[in-house]
């Protein structure tokens, strides 16, 4: 490795060695200085709320933190567009001085008469947190006189990691499930977790359901819908996509409603098609496990032929990886592989111990695992790993490319749909252009040293 | 199109921001600007103070603008921090960040947060040299964003580097000081090209001009190559003078303090149209005793030959302009020259430098300025003046879809294009192609709207 990797993050960097799995030091906060690719526990519950379109979202802070998250995901809607709008109680120094109660309601108000949302969540940031503003008495005194839900969402940056954001908008979602009227939910019936419906995801994933006779009753969060939510208790299961954020809330909502959760990805062919049995088997109805079985013949016979060439096309290819979460990174290695293309570095924001070992045995030897990594780490992993496509976000693409590096985009800004089986097809024509393109033949680090008068482009 | 005739002796209006909730910000916060700047300096590195989440934010901003790494350090306040203080943090994260990039210069900005729990951020800073012994230059900016934007958080970095760094006062030297606002890197290669045709050595300050558009590498640098060296910025009050770009408003300027220390200053407009950009070249050509370089003869001819090409299709065009004040005012300067209506000059900063530039021009010039304002205000202010044409950075795509009218990206950001970096704004070169791209989305208008379109002008 070309550089000294930080001493408080040793112990977050390992080396798989099929001879046994090691542990890793994760789930707490980025070393100071160390220029963590992470955001706060803010953008945690922002992120897993943000889809739901017809709700208003007010960030209570000074004007960055809602500037920032102003239309920041691919989330689609099919109707309202409440979510693309960045709303801010823009704290001034008056409010940091003598409290921003008075900003925030007046600004609850307006918002609430001018768009007519179906709720509203209410976001804390930092210094929310410090000046002690009653954000939820705010909240529940709005509430009161407009008849809509007005919930809090106190997940302020500084008080832990992301994932405690996710914790946070599942506690918010908990306050929506059970307040609708759940009787015309049928026997068949799931509600979707963890899904944001960026490119138009989640309405591949409602097709397939539909197709197969099962009633998806709501898709948290994707395409979300106030009302959808709150009659999600009524579903028979859970099926639980993101399951690094929404694992909290299938817990709760087995608790409390007794519906049972599986996990799942419709990320890969293998996955989709094991979601779609997994679900089938539980709805308890031949009819639906034929439909299932029809479905996967029909789909997987479609995209079979393209993604057999794509594979030709990628032989060799070694692919890192940097996400979000775990579950991400297991079903990325997954597919992957299907298209002949191995792992030799991946990491996770926010994984935890449990699953490092996971991501460990489902590597292969030698592949560099990092928790919570930084962008000169990743540099010199991806030289010295030599990487052909790295799959990321927008933080870490111009690290890939200021080394002449291929790049996909597996986070919630991309406009090309990656769920289900087409969204394999368009995974792998992704990979393939990116990975196959004539232009890396031009860069310096393939050029270097084969004799090319101007290996060196500097 | 309305008559340019029209409203002549209307007093401008000002609109401020609202008592309540800002939507669709028109600002991004202080600490951003404060980073940005910072990336001007070779070997510097931007540090925030606060909690994780603004840095990484910032980063992917600036990220989807200059499309190229921006490493800022966070010092990553948990719940501990936030009520007992930031110190230990402060001088880990200056530590990691040491054996991490090597820097020659760290800048601390403050976030809300540190702000806010009232670390003393100089005393923790002298507190860490003399813990450490370390000799490594560290410049503090104070920069709540409950107070600015990213507008004032570029200035005060700016002033805060121009205040510890510049400091060398001695024998003149044969160089000219330039301060820019936040413009494009390939405005910074200009500026400097501008200013060495008249032989003399431009210091830039900040110029992130090769470290924001840098070359494909094989090897990743920590800290990309480029900046104004520590050594220039030294020698700044040595100058024959500073030409200073920026509309500070209320806020202390860093050419004034170079005055203080040695190094008149010339406070100009962005220049942006013909006008303004004489102003620049006869101020250089008064500085430096050198007559004005030939191929800027020839750049200004054909700016003016461009002009006379296309006057028609802009004369009496109603566009309405928002973004950074010195954008906003330059951009009111160039289209007033060539015969459009910048029919309202919105801006997002709070620091007063666009109404206060603006109040210089003619009555009926501009319609209604806006400050502190913010997208759902400047929508408001669409409907009211019903512009043709939409000119700033990309956040104004979905109003300019919305009302159907082209939108010209210009400044900062432009999150949905490629090149925002190689967009030239500056000098004849920069305004002859606005000008050809402002004409031609108003043909491109017209020939959209024409049933049977056109193959001529
Ligand atoms: S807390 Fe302040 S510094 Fe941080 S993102 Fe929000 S506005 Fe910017
Ligand atoms: S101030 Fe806090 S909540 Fe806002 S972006 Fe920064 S860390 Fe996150």
């Amino acid at each position: 490795m070309g550089f000294d990797l930080l001493k408080e993050r040793r112990a977050q960097v390992v080396r798989n060695n099929r001879s046994g799995v090691v542990s890793l030091d994760c789930n707490k906060v980025s070393a100071a200085g160390s220029v963590s690719q992470r955001a706060c526990t803010f953008c945690g519950s922002r992120v897993v709320l943000y889809p739901i379109a017809d709700a208003l979202h007010l960030v209570h802070g000074p004007v960055g933190c809602a500037a920032y998250t102003w239309d920041i995901r691919g989330a689609l809607s099919s109707g309202p567009e409440l979510h693309r709008i960045s709303c801010s109680t823009d704290m001034r120094e008056r409010e940091v001085v003598f409290g921003g109660e008075q900003r925030l309601e007046a600004s609850l108000r307006r918002l609430i008469a001018q768009h007519a949302p179906r709720a509203a969540f209410v976001y804390g940031t930092c210094i929310v947190g410090v000046i002690g503003d009653d954000v939820p008495a705010v909240c529940k005194r709005v509430e009161t006189d407009v008849g809509i839900p007005v919930i809090p969402v106190l997940a302020e940056g500084f008080r832990g990691t992301k994932r405690d954001g996710y914790n946070a908008a599942c506690g918010a979602l908990l306050r929506l499930i059970g307040t609708g009227d759940a009787t015309a939910v049928k026997p068949q019936s799931i509600n979707l977790l963890g899904d944001f419906n960026v490119a138009g995801e989640s309405w591949i994933i409602r097709k397939y359901f539909e197709e197969m006779g099962v009633e998806v009753v709501s898709v948290l969060t994707g395409d979300g819908r106030v009302d959808e939510i709150r009659r999600a208790h009524g579903a028979r299961l859970n099926i639980v996509q993101c399951a690094g954020s929404m694992t909290p809330l299938a817990k709760a909502m087995q608790e409390r409603y007794g519906i049972p959760f599986i996990r799942v990805s419709f990320f890969g062919i293998e996955d989709t098609a094991d979601a779609l049995y997994r679900t089938a088997e539980r709805m308890d109805s031949p009819d639906v496990m034929g439909r299932a079985r029809a479905l996967v013949s029909r789909e997987i016979t479609r995209v079979l032929p393209e993604l057999r060439a794509c594979k030709d096309a990628l032989a060799g290819k070694r692919a890192g990886l940097y996400v979000g979460g775990a579950f991400k990174a297991f079903s990325l290695v997954r597919a992957l592989r299907q298209l002949g293309v191995s792992v030799v570095l991946a990491g996770t924001q926010t994984g935890s111990q449990e699953e490092y070992q996971e991501l460990q045995a489902v590597c292969d030897e030698h592949t560099v695992i990092v928790d919570d990594t930084n962008p000169l780490e990743l540099a010199a992993f991806l030289v010295e790993q030599d990487v052909d496509i790295f799959i990321g976000g927008v933080k870490e693409r111009p690290i890939a490319y200021k080394l002449g590096i291929g790049f996909c985009d597996h986070n919630h800004e991309r406009k090309i749909a990656l769920a289900g089986f087409e969204g394999a097809l368009a995974f792998a024509r992704e990979v393939r252009v990116t990975a196959t393109s004539p232009i890396w033949n031009l860069m310096p680090r393939r050029t270097r040293g084969a004799g090319t008068a101007m290996g060196d482009t500097r | 199109m309305s008559c340019a005739a029209a409203k002549e002796t209307a007093p401008m209006v000002h609109s401020s921001a609202k008592p309540d909730a800002t939507v669709n910000p028109c600002t991004l916060c202080a600490p951003l600007g404060a980073a940005l700047a910072t990336a001007g300096v070779r070997g510097a590195i931007p540090l925030l103070h606060g909690a994780q989440g603004c840095a990484t934010y910032i980063r992917r901003y600036l990220i989807s603008h200059f499309r190229e790494p921006m490493d800022v350090a966070s010092s990553s306040f948990g719940e501990a921090q936030t009520v007992f203080g930031g110190e230990d943090n402060l001088g880990r994260a200056l530590d990691n960040v040491l054996a991490q990039y090597h820097p020659e210069l760290v800048t601390v900005a403050t976030t809300c947060l540190a702000e806010t729990i009232g670390d003393d951020v100089p005393l923790l800073l002298n507190r860490y040299r003399t813990r450490t012994g370390n000799a490594l230059p560290l410049v503090h900016a104070a920069t709540p964003s409950y107070k600015d934007g990213h507008v004032e958080g570029f200035h005060a970095m700016v002033y805060a580097l121009v205040k510890g760094l510049a400091c060398n006062q001695g024998a003149p030297s044969r160089a000219v000081n330039l301060l820019p606002p936040l413009v494009s890197p390939a405005d910074l290669r200009h500026l400097r090209e501008i200013v060495a045709g008249f032989d003399v050595a431009a210091i830039v300050l900040p110029d992130y001009a090769d470290r924001l558009d840098g070359v494909i590498l094989d090897r990743y640098r920590a800290l990309p190559d480029g900046g104004t060296r520590l050594v220039d910025i030294a020698s700044m009050p040595r100058a024959l003078a500073s030409i200073d770009l920026t509309l500070t408003g209320r806020a202390p300027r860093a050419s004034k303090l170079l005055a203080e220390r040695g190094a008149p200053a010339r406070v100009l407009g962005l220049p942006i149209g013909v006008r303004a950009t004489d102003v620049m070249i006869e101020s250089l050509s008064e500085l430096t005793g050198a007559g004005r370089p030939a191929w800027l003869v020839g750049e200004r001819g054909r700016l003016l030959d461009a002009y006379a090409d296309g006057h028609k299709y802009v004369f009496g065009a109603s566009v309405g302009l928002y973004g950074d004040p010195e954008f906003v005012a330059a951009l009111a300067g160039f289209l007033l020259e060539i015969g459009a209506r910048p029919v309202f000059c919105a801006t997002g900063a709070r620091n007063r430098a666009l109404p206060e530039a603006l109040a210089s021009l003619p009555a009926g010039s501009v319609d209604e300025v806006l400050d502190d304002t913010d997208f759902e205000s400047i929508g408001a202010a669409c409907e009211r003046h019903k512009p043709d044409l939409l000119m700033g950075s990309s956040k104004g795509y979905r109003l300019a879809h919305a009302l159907g009218i082209p939108l010209l990206r210009v400044g900062f950001p432009i999150h949905d294009r490629l090149g925002a970096g190689r967009i030239l704004h500056v000098g004849y070169r920069g305004t002859t192609r606005l000008f050809d791209e402002l004409v031609n989305a108003l043909l491109q208008g017209r020939q959209d709207a024409s049933p049977v379109g056109f193959s001529y002008l």
